[in-house]
C-alpha cells in the first residue's frame, strides 16, 4: 500500500459501491413486499455462509465441511435460549457457542492433513446428528424443539446486519496480515512455519472466528423455521452449498463467494419450486463437478481472465498474472 | 458367554461384506487418490440391479457377473473423464485429493438422485434361501452365511489379483510412486482409471450381497460409505490386507454395539473413527 | 562466542539412526560449511536445529537457550531462519509478500505492514532480484526462487541463517553470484550455516567445514583441513 497517493477512484469503488447497495438493502423492507423480504433473507443466509467459509477454507485450502455443526449450533441456541431473552443476546451467545466450539475441534484436528480434515469435519456433523437425535429420543423423549418466530422484516434486519459484519470481517483478514500468514500457509505451511508464523494458532483462531458468522445465522435462520430437529440444523446440505457456491464464484476475490452465493440460491429457488424438484440434487451434482473441472478458479476467476485478455487486447502490453489462491 | 458368541459370529458375517465394500475404497482412495463419498451409492446401484434381475427370475448370486463388470466399465468411464482432468490440473497432489474429493459429492448426489428418481425411496427386499443355521448357539440366515463366504471370496481371489496378476503389479506400483511408474511404461490414467473401476464393481457386488439378506433402499449408500471411510481408517489407508481385516473388525464392534443401544451403532462409527485418526491416523495396520 | 551448539544430537527413523550423536559448535560471524554423500543426514541436522524434527537425544542451544523440542516459528523468533532443499515459497503468493511474510512474523518485535514492505523490497534488491516484485513467486525462475527464500529469511531480523543447498540446479554464473551472496550476507552480521554439494563453492566460503557420513560426524577443521583429511577423501572417492 502506498498511503501518499490514495486512489480516490479506487477506493470510491471499494467502499461507495458496497455501501449504496447497504443502504439501499436496509430500505428495502419499506418498499419491497413481504415475499421479497422472505427471499433475500435466504440469500444473505447463503451469501454469509459461503463467505464466511471462504474466510478460512478459501486461504488456507482446509476444506470445512463443519459448516453445518456450527450453524446448527445456532438453530439450537435459539430454540433452547430464544423465550428466555431478547434474540440480540442469542445470536450473540450462539455465536460464541461456535467460536468455542470451532476453537476447540479447530484445536483437535487442524494438526490433519488436508484430507483427513475434511473427512473429520464431515464425521463431525453425523456424529452431532446422530447424538443429539438419541439424546432427543431416549432422554427427553421427544423429536425436534419450538423456536420462538420473529417478524419476517426483523430476520432481515438481523441477517442484512451479520451480513455486513461478516463481509468487514472478510475483508479486513484479507487485507491484513494475518491474512497473509493464512494464505501463506495455504500454499506451505511448514515454510510459514519457519519463517516465523504459529501456524496453529492462525489456523484455529481464524476457523473459529468463522464460525462465529454461521452461528449467528444459524441462530436468526431458526426464528424462521419455528420447528427444528437435529436432522434439520445438522443438514449436510449447509455444509456443502456454501462450498459449492464460493467455488463456483471464485476465491480468489472477495466478491467471488457473494456472486456465487446469490446466483446458486437462486438456480436453487427455481429448482426446488419448479417442476425440477426431482432432479435438484441431481443439477446440484453436475454443477458441483463442472464447476470443478472446468473454472477451478470459478466465475471471478473466469471474469478477471476476460478482463486480462481484453486490457491486453487494448493495450497491446503485457498483462499481470492472476494470481487466484 | 452364548449371547457373546452370536454376537461375534453375526459380527463376521457383516464383516465379511464390509471388508468387501472396504477394499473397493481403498484401491479408489489408496491408490487412484479419490476419496469415493459416492461408494456407497454405487453400492445401492448394486443392490437393487440385483432386486430388479430377481423380480424377473435370476439368481441374485447370478447378478454378480452382470453388475461387476457393467459397475467397472461406469467407474472406469467416470475416472477417466471427470477425475483425470482435475488430476491434470491439479498443481500438486493435495489440491487434487480436494478437489477429489468435492467432486465425489457431486458424484454422490447425482448417483443418489437418480436411484430414487428410478427407485423411489420405499426400502425393498425379497426372499432367497430362507432356511437357518445354529452357530455358538444362536440361529443365522443361510442367506448370510452364503453372501459372506460370496464376499469373502471375491476379497480373497482379488488380493490374489493384486499379488501375483502383471496389472495387479502395476497398480502397486502406482500406489507407490505414480511419476516413476509412468516412467517405467505404466499408463497411469488407465490404470488409476483401473482401480476406480475395481472399486466401483467390488460396491456393486457389495451391494448384490447386502441384497440377499438385507433390505435395501435408495438412501442406504452413505452409511455403507462412512463405514467404508472408518475401515479404511482402521486398516490404514491404502492397505488391501488392512481393509480386509478391518471390515471384520468394524463388524463385530458395530454387532456389539447394536445389540447393547442399536440407537448408537452409526455413533459409534463416528467415535472409532475419530479416535482413530486422532490418536493413531496409519491405521491400526499401517506402515 | 559460541551461537549455536549442539551436544550429542540423535535422529532415528524406523530404526535408522539418520543422525548419530553429532557434536557441533558455531562461532558468531563465521560462515560453517555442512557437508556428506548423500543419505548423511544432512537435511535431518537442519531439521532438527529448524524445529522440523525434536531430536531423540542430545541437547541443541541457541544463543545458550536449549531450543531442542521448541515449535519452528519459536526458533525463527529467536534469530534462526532458514531456506529449503527443495524451494518452498509461497507460490501464488507475489514475490514481494512472500519476503514481508517474514518481517510480519519472524522479527523479534512487530511491525506496520508498510514498514514491512518496505524492508521486504530493500532485501530483494540485496540478494540481487530485478524481475518485478509483484509477481507471484510461483511463476520465477529457479534462482528468483531461490533469492526470494533467502531473503524472507534474512527478512526475518535472523541472527543466524541456515542454507540448505542455496546452489544446487544453479548456472556457474548464478552459483558465483550465490558464493558473493553469502559473503555479503555474513558482512551485514550475520552467521551462516550451509549445506553444500558443490565443493569449489563450500570451499571457497566457509571458515570452517564438518563432514557427516551415515549420520556420524566423520570430520571437522578448516577448508584445507577438511581437503587433505585421509577420511574425508576416503569416503568420498570411495563412494
Amino acid at each position: 500500500m502506498n498511503f501518499s497517493k490514495i486512489n480516490w477512484k479506487k477506493n470510491a469503488i471499494i467502499w461507495g459501491i458496497p455501501l449504496v447497495g447497504v443502504i439501499l438493502l436496509s430500505f428495502f423492507p419499506q418498499y419491497g413486499s413481504a415475499y421479497w423480504v422472505t427471499r433475500l433473507s435466504y440469500f444473505l443466509m447463503y451469501i454469509i455462509l459461503a463467505v464466511a467459509w471462504t474466510i478460512f477454507s478459501g486461504a488456507t485450502g482446509y476444506i470445512s465441511l463443519a459448516s453445518s455443526a456450527f450453524f446448527g449450533v445456532g438453530i439450537y441456541a435459539a430454540a433452547l435460549l430464544g423465550e428466555s431473552m431478547p434474540l440480540i443476546f442469542v445470536v450473540l451467545i450462539g455465536g460464541a457457542a461456535s467460536f468455542v466450539l470451532a476453537f476447540i475441534f479447530g484445536a483437535i484436528t487442524l494438526r490433519l492433513r488436508g484430507i483427513y480434515f475434511a473427512m473429520f469435519t464431515f464425521g463431525l456433523v453425523l456424529l452431532f446428528k446422530e447424538l443429539i437425535y438419541y439424546y432427543e429420543i431416549t432422554v427427553e423423549g421427544l423429536r425436534g424443539r419450538f423456536v420462538v418466530l420473529q417478524s419476517n422484516d426483523t430476520i432481515y434486519y438481523y441477517l442484512l446486519g451479520i451480513f455486513v459484519v461478516t463481509m468487514i470481517a472478510a475483508y479486513f483478514m484479507r487485507r491484513s496480515k494475518f491474512g497473509l500468514a493464512l494464505r501463506s500457509i495455504g500454499q506451505n505451511e511448514e515454510a510459514a512455519a519457519h519463517t516465523g508464523v504459529n501456524v496453529t494458532m492462525v489456523k484455529i483462531l481464524t476457523f473459529a472466528v468463522s464460525a462465529i458468522f454461521m452461528g449467528a445465522a444459524g441462530v436468526v435462520m431458526a426464528t424462521k423455521w419455528t420447528y427444528v430437529d437435529p436432522g434439520v440444523a445438522f443438514n449436510l446440505m449447509i455444509s456443502f452449498t456454501p462450498v459449492l457456491m464460493a467455488i463456483f464464484g471464485g476465491m480468489g476475490n472477495i466478491y467471488g463467494p457473494v456472486i456465487g452465493a446469490v446466483l446458486f440460491t437462486y438456480i436453487q429457488e427455481v429448482l426446488t419450486t419448479g417442476d425440477l424438484k426431482n432432479y435438484y440434487m441431481l443439477i446440484f451434482g453436475a454443477v458441483l463437478i463442472g464447476a470443478i473441472v472446468f473454472m477451478p478458479n470459478g466465475l471471478m476467476g473466469v471474469i478477471q481472465k476476460l478482463v486480462g485478455l481484453v486490457r491486453k487486447w487494448r493495450k497491446g502490453g503485457s498483462v499481470e498474472q492472476n494470481a487466484n489462491t | 458367554m452364548e449371547h457373546f458368541l452370536s454376537i461375534f459370529i453375526g459380527g463376521l458375517l457383516i464383516g465379511g461384506i464390509y471388508s468387501l465394500v472396504s477394499m473397493g475404497l481403498s484401491l479408489q482412495y489408496g491408490v487412484a487418490k479419490v476419496l469415493n463419498i459416492a461408494h456407497g451409492e454405487f453400492l445401492m446401484i448394486g443392490a437393487f440391479l440385483t432386486f430388479v434381475l430377481q423380480q424377473n427370475g435370476v439368481d441374485p448370486l447370478l447378478t454378480v457377473v452382470i453388475i461387476a463388470p457393467l459397475m467397472f466399465i461406469v467407474g472406469f468411464i467416470i475416472y477417466r473423464t471427470i477425475f483425470t482432468t482435475i488430476r491434470l490440473k491439479a498443481s500438486n497432489p493435495g489440491v487434487f485429493e480436494s478437489n477429489a474429493l468435492l467432486a465425489a459429492f457431486g458424484l454422490y448426489f447425482i448417483v443418489q438422485n437418480i436411484g430414487r428418481l428410478i427407485w423411489g425411496t420405499t426400502p425393498q427386499s425379497y426372499s432367497y434361501l430362507p432356511g437357518t443355521v445354529s452357530l455358538g448357539g444362536a440361529l443365522f440366515n443361510d442367506s448370510r452365511l452364503v453372501a459372506a463366504a460370496f464376499a469373502i471370496a471375491v476379497g480373497a481371489a482379488f488380493y490374489l489379483y493384486l499379488a501375483r496378476a502383471r496389472t495387479g503389479k502395476a497398480i502397486r506400483a502406482a500406489a507407490q510412486d505414480p511419476t516413476t511408474a509412468g516412467l517405467m511404461g505404466v499408463n497411469i490414467n488407465n490404470t488409476l482409471a483401473l482401480c476406480f473401476g475395481f472399486g466401483a464393481a467390488m460396491a456393486g457386488v457389495a451391494g448384490a450381497l447386502i441384497s440377499v439378506c438385507y433390505p435395501i433402499s435408495t438412501t442406504m449408500g452413505l452409511g455403507y460409505t462412512v463405514i467404508a471411510i472408518v475401515v479404511i481408517t482402521l486398516g490404514g489407508l491404502g492397505s488391501i490386507p488392512g481393509s480386509f481385516i478391518g471390515g471384520f473388525i468394524l463388524g463385530v464392534i458395530g454387532t456389539a454395539v447394536t445389540s447393547w443401544d442399536a440407537g448408537l451403532s452409526v455413533a459409534s462409527y463416528y467415535v472409532i473413527f475419530v479416535i482413530l485418526l486422532l490418536v493413531r491416523p496409519k491405521g491400526l495396520f499401517g506402515k | 562466542m559460541r551461537i549455536l551448539e549442539g551436544e550429542k544430537v540423535t535422529k532415528y527413523f524406523g530404526g535408522l539412526a539418520a543422525v548419530s550423536e553429532v557434536d557441533f559448535s558455531v562461532e558468531q560471524g563465521e560462515i560453517f560449511g555442512l557437508i556428506g554423500p548423500n543419505g548423511a543426514g544432512k537435511t535431518t541436522l537442519f531439521n532438527l536445529i529448524s524445529g522440523a524434527f525434536t531430536p531423540k537425544s542430545g541437547v541443541i542451544k541457541f544463543k545458550g537457550k536449549k531450543i531442542s523440542g521448541l515449535k519452528p516459528y519459536k526458533i525463527c523468533r529467536m534469530g534462526m531462519a532458514r531456506t529449503f532443499q527443495e524451494v518452498k515459497i509461497f507460490g501464488g503468493v507475489p514475490a514481494i509478500e512472500n519476503v514481508s511474510l517474514g518481517a510480519l512474523f519472524g522479527g523479534p518485535k512487530a511491525m506496520s505492514t508498510a514498514q514491512a514492505t518496505k524492508e521486504a523490497g530493500e532485501l530483494l534488491d540485496f540478494v540481487g532480484f530485478t524481475v518485478p516484485k509483484n509477481i507471484p513467486a510461483g511463476g520465477l525462475t529457479l534462482v528468483n526462487q531461490k533469492r526470494v527464500e533467502i531473503a524472507r529469511a534474512l527478512a526475518t531480523k535472523a541472527d543466524m541463517l541456515l542454507l540448505d543447498e542455496v546452489m544446487a540446479g544453479l548456472t556457474p554464473t548464478e552459483t558465483a553470484e550465490a558464493m558473493e551472496l553469502v559473503k555479503r550476507i555474513r558482512d551485514r552480521g550475520f552467521t551462516v550455516f550451509m549445506i553444500e554439494h558443490v565443493m569449489k563453492a563450500i570451499m571457497g566460503v566457509c571458515d570452517r567445514i564438518m563432514v557427516l557420513h551415515h549420520g556420524e560426524k566423520i570430520a571437522d577443521g578448516t577448508p584445507q583441513e577438511i581437503a587433505t583429511s585421509k577420511k574425508v577423501i576416503e569416503v568420498y572417492l570411495g563412494e
